[in-house]
């Protein structure tokens, strides 16, 4: 579990985070949703190290990791995996090359060890035949599969996945967040995603926390976000009708679930 | 663009004080430390012969254009092209080449991997990423730039030693005979000492404004330029200050 107490960040006069605490539930997909400059990436980015707070904490599983040097850090930091926006591969190696890095750098396996263990990575995120391409020969969607399977080959507990529809085109972003989820089931690892992608949070996200202008302005499950009565993250998520209307359906087909009376809700409108 | 001496100087101190830790995997740093030996040494090699040859045979025409005077025996030219080559040319002039070619090429480098969060993923991993990706490099030209001096120095008097045969300033002889004459070892030393100056230079430079990078495109272009600039800047002043120190 990961747990965010009163983190602020300014970068100058600006303050990006303000007063955000937060907890990332474990074994579960964890969506950071809100608009562009929200402070979602800033927030990913102070949870891992890479900016360093002004104040507050984050804490995994209880061990406060703003608070270590970096030789203490080294030992969460190599149970973290990343996806970054771009994908974030080596561009002077090979598919298989980047998969092997971690590997190479911190594991005590033998090289055929090593390569079997890449291919699994490359088996489970489904990438046939590419293992001696370079990043500038593949695609945006294998770009992010073989950037999934880095992240994972290390065995990390904590999966962060920032933007991985970028780029996208819908049926890919369908696949990618379904790879996530499913890693995340798999592998039983904590997984937060940042994402403005709708169909991710209504499919793939089981944690939700909205973030607006700097602060968290709501979270809760996928269930509960039917639900809610929050005017900035109705007007986020449900902008365009065609959500309206898969609200409408949600909430139509937990009331036939008979979830509706042990949530409290009112009987939808058959409009 | 905004000059902050103490600002850059002091970030370029932490940068390099950063460096030392114990790496994550020695064997990882020796392949890193190797591919960089092969990119900075063999890489400019054949840009280093070149230029050396033709700065040896250009001093040799040219101090025989000057030496008018029958007194002063031909076997000068040739003195004087060793010495210009070993104190000035060699460690000077091809480490300004270098600063353009390898300062650039690291800069950019480390740009591109600053703007496409190549080093956040390294750094998420739990990487030193000072430490891997800057250290390499600096020990790299540490050890093949001193030896590409000694290279062009070697490749420079050659390029004299023709030059004067082939232009029928001198001959073989009497060119050998002012080659050897009046040597003096502390020049090798100090050239020596020079090319370790401009080597720590040409590398660190440049790496730390790749590694600062913020923005695209634009600035990695931005800071490859101010790399090389500065980098040269500072090759002259050390050019003067070892001079004046040394000599």
């Amino acid at each position: 579990m990961i747990e965010l107490k009163n983190i602020r960040k300014s970068f100058g006069e600006k303050e990006i985070l303000k007063d955000v605490s937060a907890t990332m539930e474990a074994g579960k997909t964890n969506l950071i949703i809100g608009a562009s400059g929200s402070g979602k990436t800033v927030l990913m980015k102070c949870m891992v190290g890479l900016i360093p707070v002004d104040s507050g904490q984050v804490l995994y599983n209880g061990e406060d990791f703003t608070a270590m040097d970096d030789k203490e850090k080294k030992p969460i930091r190599q149970a973290i995996g990343m996806l970054f926006q771009g994908s974030a591969l080596f561009d002077s190696m090979t598919v298989e090359q980047n998969i092997l890095f971690p590997l190479d750098m911190f594991s005590t396996m033998s090289y055929k060890e090593k390569r079997k263990r890449v291919q699994e990575c490359l088996d489970r995120v489904e990438l046939k035949d590419a293992n001696k391409k370079y990043p500038a020969e593949i695609s945006g969607g294998m770009k992010k599969r073989v950037g999934i399977a880095r992240a994972i080959v290390l065995n990390p507990k904590y999966l962060f996945v920032d933007e991985p529809n970028s780029g996208l085109d819908p049926q890919t972003s369908l696949v990618i967040d379904k790879l996530i989820k499913d890693i995340t089931v798999d592998y039983n690892i904590t997984t937060v995603v940042n994402t403005h992608d709708m169909n991710t949070v209504m499919e793939s996200g089981d944690h939700i926390i909205y973030m607006h202008q700097g602060k968290k302005q709501w979270e809760g499950s996928n269930e509960d976000i039917i639900f809610s009565e929050d005017k900035l993250l109705n007007d986020f998520i449900f902008a365009s009708e065609f959500f309206q209307d898969i609200k409408e359906m949600r909430k139509m087909e937990m009331f036939r679930d008979k979830k509706w009376r042990s949530k409290g809700g009112e009987a939808p409108t058959n409009s | 663009m905004e000059f902050r001496f103490f600002y850059h100087f002091g970030r370029f101190l932490l940068m390099l004080t950063g460096m030392f830790s114990r790496p994550e995997n020695f064997r990882m740093y020796w392949k890193e430390f190797m591919k960089q030996c092969v990119d900075i040494g063999i890489g400019s090699l054949g840009i280093v012969a070149v230029i050396s040859t033709f700065l040896g045979a250009v001093t040799t025409v040219q101090t025989a254009y000057q030496l008018t005077s029958s007194l002063i025996p031909k076997s000068t030219i040739a003195m004087v092209v060793r010495d210009t080559m070993i104190i000035e040319l060699a460690p000077t002039l091809i480490c300004i080449v270098l600063g353009g070619v390898v300062g650039s090429k690291i800069a950019s480098e480390l740009g591109n991997m600053r703007i496409s969060e190549q080093i956040d993923a390294q750094e998420i991993m739990g990487i030193n990423t000072k430490a891997y990706l800057i250290g390499p490099k600096i020990l790299a030209a540490l050890l093949t730039i001193p030896a590409l001096v000694v290279i062009a120095a070697f490749l420079g008097i050659f390029g004299g030693l023709e030059a004067g045969k082939l232009s029928g300033i001198l001959s073989h002889e009497q060119f050998m005979e002012g080659l050897r004459g009046q040597f003096d070892g502390y020049n090798v030393f100090f050239a020596l000492s020079k090319s370790y100056t401009y080597a720590f230079i040409i590398s660190s430079v440049p790496a730390y404004y790749g590694y600062h990078v913020q923005g695209g495109a634009l600035e990695i272009g931005k800071a490859s330029t101010t790399a090389v600039v500065v980098s040269c800047v500072m090759i002259l002043f050390a050019d003067y200050a070892l001079a004046a120190i040394l000599l």
